[in-house]
């Protein structure tokens, strides 16, 4: 059952306010959501006054340097700081969207930071994606095939077949778009979300795969597959460019295909 | 999903909706709406199928701030529903998915509603 308000323990309290040194005259103000497991308290924001004259452009730059010299107790995930790993994905004013790739120069007033929206917390910006990867795994991203592989080559794919396959296969897992759907975060535990979505109907249209029939079977469920409404903040925030409301709809396109 | 140990991150609280999502839960609100009102326009029509005294003690409360609100709110309803069901009917053909596209047919559904609604309300008034 959709819950649209959070439960007591989740309630985000003020937090504490970092002041930029003395004499920083090019100073924005990041709001960012803190949770300390051990402490037993509420999530806050803590505010901190970082002096754009020695950051970087991007939200990572300004988030790093306050971890490495404001206060080293904040949690985040990164690693390639380019937009290819997924790792840096949070709610950045309001949107999902990579730390990374996110200026800081295009964001009016405060820089307000959250984790992925709806997932559980371990610590400050970092939420546990457990089933989120359970459900990449459930649409078996693998090839599947009956029939014996070619003894002296690779299975071949025509340029037209493999050009089908532009727009899914770039996904990185970054979780930017299941996490910003509504219908995912009401029935996330059923639902399989717009990112294990997209990936499925990856392998659904590999002309490669021999288990289409059984990927559809699968997925003709009303939930797994059928609480996408078009809400489209999955295609919105997508920080690859990629469509995932589109692959949904092709999706459910050939489930009605195949019965006619 | 919900745990007892973690706390749930912020989702509603925090999310800056953009338009295509407000229009979708407008869409189902106007269903609601249509769904609901129809129980009330079913009501009008049979008090005029009944009687015409039943139907004449009925057109001050349709005359009323009220009957006129809900009148309203139905019309803007309906138009607004078919419009935005419109796009629906494109996107399960499997059209109309690029993000600009989406967002001017969120546009165009509103803005059309909006016109299709003083278009009735005026027609309705004149007649």
């Amino acid at each position: 059952m959709a819950e649209f308000t959070l439960p007591a323990n989740s309630v985000v309290k003020p937090g504490k306010l970092v002041k930029a040194p003395e004499g920083t005259t090019n100073v924005r103000r990041f709001v960012v959501y803190r949770y300390d497991p051990d402490d037993g308290q509420n999530p806050r924001t803590d505010t901190y006054e970082v002096d754009m004259d020695s950051c970087g452009p991007m939200v990572l730059d300004a988030l790093l340097k306050i971890k490495d010299e404001m206060d080293s107790t904040l949690s985040l995930r990164r690693s390639c700081r380019e937009g290819i790993c997924g790792s840096c994905s949070m709610n950045i004013d309001g949107a999902n969207t990579l730390a990374c790739t996110q200026s800081i120069a295009t964001i009016k007033g405060d820089v307000k930071v959250y984790p992925l929206p709806h997932q559980p917390v371990v610590k400050d910006l970092v939420s546990d994606l457990t089933n989120f990867y359970a459900q990449y795994a459930a649409i078996e991203p693998w090839m599947k095939t009956d029939t014996a592989t070619p003894p002296d080559r690779e299975r071949l794919q025509s340029r037209a077949d493999r050009e089908k396959l532009d727009g899914l296969y770039e996904c990185i897992l970054c979780a930017c778009c299941s996490t910003s759907c509504p219908s995912y975060w009401w029935n996330g535990d059923r639902y399989l979300g717009p990112a294990a979505l997209l990936n499925a109907y990856r392998w659904i249209v590999d002309s490669r795969d021999e288990a289409t029939g059984e990927r559809l079977d699968e997925l003709e469920d009303p939930f797994k597959l059928y609480r996408c409404h078009t809400i489209m903040n999955c295609t919105k925030v997508c920080p690859k460019g990629l469509n995932p409301a589109k692959a949904i709809a092709a999706t459910k396109k050939l489930l009605v295909q195949r019965k006619m | 999903m919900s745990s007892s140990k973690h706390p749930t991150s912020p989702h509603l609280q925090i999310y800056r909706l953009p338009l295509t999502a407000l229009l979708s839960i407008t869409h189902r609100i106007t269903g609601v709406v249509l769904a609901l009102g129809s129980i009330i326009l079913v009501w009008i029509l049979a008090a005029a199928a009944n009687s015409a005294a039943y139907y004449q003690a009925m057109i001050p409360h349709l005359q009323s701030w009220y009957g006129q609100l809900f009148l309203l709110g139905f019309i803007f309803s309906l138009y607004l529903h078919f419009c935005n069901g419109l796009r629906h009917l494109f996107w399960d053909a499997g059209y109309g998915f690029e993000l600009e596209t989406v967002d001017l047919t969120a546009k165009l559904a509103i803005v059309l509603a909006l016109i299709l609604t003083v278009a009735t309300w005026a027609v309705a008034g004149a007649g």
